[in-house]
């Protein structure tokens, strides 16, 4: 097994404001989701973890140190992000986001596989990444992580903006990624999403972890939902 | 005023403006991805000119004479592209993002330059013989006798722009490039060497500045002081032509290589004026260029 990540006492500050304040999580072996409210730290966290913004604490993936690597190194060294928002490339076709990030030799993830698993793109091909519909656009963002056949892959709100039915075809994708040995960490505030693709579920409020649990027990406990996550049943 | 008169400065024009685009498009290349506004491209022109002349001079006074033009290209190109290299690693990669504090280095760095070839070379014009293949002059339709240099300036800039256009839409590293347009941080994200594509492209727009100080010290004679004149060619050229648009900077160097030859011709005292009047009314009209893609 391998993409076992461990996140020790992750600060991250912008100028006064601590905007997180001391992470600790651990993603050992099984998928693990992160729900709370906007605003509360989960792209910040991934930003960190990825090296786009100056943090302090320690993150290893398979026991190296991560953080300070810089973005393309903690890339290379095995970790994946896709970002909220998506971040596609619009002067690059489809195809291109492909031939981007592929990988010579013989990984479990080529670009013949992303099109046989996603055959809308490959319709799509020549179209420009931003020419795509929501969920076309985030089939792509998930495409792009894979295909650098990462140790771990982290999404951030994979299900934002996106149509129920889409949703359901999202959690598949999530599941059949995870039974690869492929790391999972996932930031959702779509808590269907959450419960069904991970066991256990971290809730962050204002930069720190509240508590972490079980799926099944959270999705039962109107609660505890109302309390960290406000309204947000998913559908 | 005749036919051919007109032709002949619309021709003047042209090849004027294809060194233009090899100097021009370079600096569009390195601003396009990097955001640096690199204001020592007109020295790394004059470099290219001088130490292809250093390479030149010698070897054309032996037995070896006839090589001794393709071998100045190559050593303006491969010099010019070496310290391109250097200047964005050891200077610009560091301080990425801070615009006004790069643009201020390549102007001390742009100074050391030009000071460093007059302390080297002196200060006497020279010019580089063209073989003899491109050598004299030949008959053109419609213009009578024109020289032939001229011409394969002409074709060296459309070889120069198919090249590029290649490069940018058909390669791998081409994808790289126009993914760090978008979002640099993204591309990082892919698990891209951004820094080792930023070197390989400051290089390629270097080499386009080393190789246009060859061809241009070809056509006409060189002394220092060009370097200022081809970093404010470079400047409104991709100006009017938008910032990182191969075609807009071939659009941009062929408005402005007209203007300057159509504005010697009708008012030769303010000539210059008549490409800074382009420059306004585009910045008016399209501030981000004929072709420039709107950022916000
Ligand atoms: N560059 C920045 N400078 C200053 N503050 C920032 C910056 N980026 C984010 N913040 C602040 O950090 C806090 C956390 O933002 P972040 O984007 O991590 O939240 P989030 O949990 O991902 O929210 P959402 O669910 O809306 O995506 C917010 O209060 C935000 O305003
Ligand atoms: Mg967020």
């Amino acid at each position: 097994m391998s993409g076992y990540l461990e996140i020790r006492d992750l600060q991250v500050r912008f100028g006064r404001a601590t905007i997180l304040q001391g992470i600790d999580l651990n993603v050992l072996g099984a998928p693990l989701s992160v729900v709370g409210r906007n605003g509360m730290g989960k792209t910040t966290m991934c930003s960190a973890l990825m090296g786009m913004v100056p943090a302090s604490g320690s993150a290893k993936l398979d026991g190296k140190e991560v953080l300070g690597l810089g973005t393309g190194r903690v890339a290379r060294s095995g970790i994946a992000l896709v970002p909220q928002g998506r971040r596609m490339f619009p002067s690059l076709s489809v195809h291109e986001h492909l031939v981007l990030v592929a990988q010579k030799g013989d990984p479990a993830w080529t670009i013949d596989r992303v099109y046989e698993t996603f055959p809308r793109l490959a319709e799509r091909r020549r179209n420009g990444g931003d020419q795509l519909s929501g969920g076309e656009q985030q089939m792509l963002a998930i495409s792009r992580a894979l295909l650098m056949n990462p140790k771990l892959v982290i999404m951030d709100e994979p299900s934002e903006g996106l149509a129920p039915v889409i949703v359901d075809h999202l959690i598949e994708v999530l599941r059949n990624i995870t039974t690869e040995g492929m790391g999972l960490l996932l930031i959702e505030q779509n808590l269907r999403v959450a419960t069904s693709v991970s066991e256990q579920v971290a809730i962050m409020v204002t930069g720190k972890i509240a508590a972490t649990v079980n799926s099944v027990e959270l999705a039962a406990d109107r609660d505890m939902q109302n309390r960290y996550l406000g309204v947000s049943h998913g559908h | 005023m005749s036919l051919q008169f007109i032709l002949t400065v619309t021709l003047n024009g042209l090849t004027l403006a294809a060194l233009y685009f090899i100097v021009a498009s370079g600096f569009s290349l390195i601003f396009g991805l990097m955001r640096t506004v690199n204001m020592a491209h007109g020295a790394l022109y004059m470099v290219g000119a001088y130490i292809g002349f250093a390479v030149f001079d010698p070897i054309y006074g032996s037995a070896w004479s006839s090589y001794a033009w393709p071998i100045a290209i190559v050593a303006g190109i491969v010099a010019v592209a070496v310290l391109g290299v250097v200047m964005q690693v050891v200077f610009l990669g560091w301080m990425q993002g801070q615009e006004l504090r790069q643009a201020l280095v390549t102007i001390g760095l742009s100074i050391i330059f030009a000071d460093q070839l007059l302390a080297n070379f002196g200060g006497s014009p020279f010019q580089f013989f063209a073989p003899d293949l491109l050598f004299g002059p030949v008959q053109v339709p419609g213009i009578g006798r024109y020289p032939v240099f001229r011409l394969f300036q002409v074709g060296l800039a459309i070889a120069v722009g198919v090249g590029l256009w290649l490069l940018l839409n058909k390669t791998r590293l081409g994808i790289m490039v126009r993914a760090g347009v978008d979002d640099r941080q993204m591309l990082a994200a892919c698990g891209v060497n951004v820094p080792l594509v930023a070197a390989t492209v400051f290089a390629l727009g270097a080499a386009l500045a080393g190789l246009g100080g060859v061809i241009g010290a070809t056509a006409q004679p060189m002394a220092l002081g060009v370097d200022a004149r081809f970093l404010l060619i470079s400047l409104v050229v991709v100006i009017v032509g938008g910032m990182g648009s191969i075609g807009g900077t071939a659009l941009g160097a062929i408005l402005i290589g007209l203007a300057e030859q159509w504005g010697q011709v009708f008012f030769p005292t303010y000539s210059v004026i008549l490409t800074f009047v382009i420059m306004a009314a585009v910045l008016a009209i399209r501030p981000q260029g004929l072709m420039g893609r709107k950022v916000a």
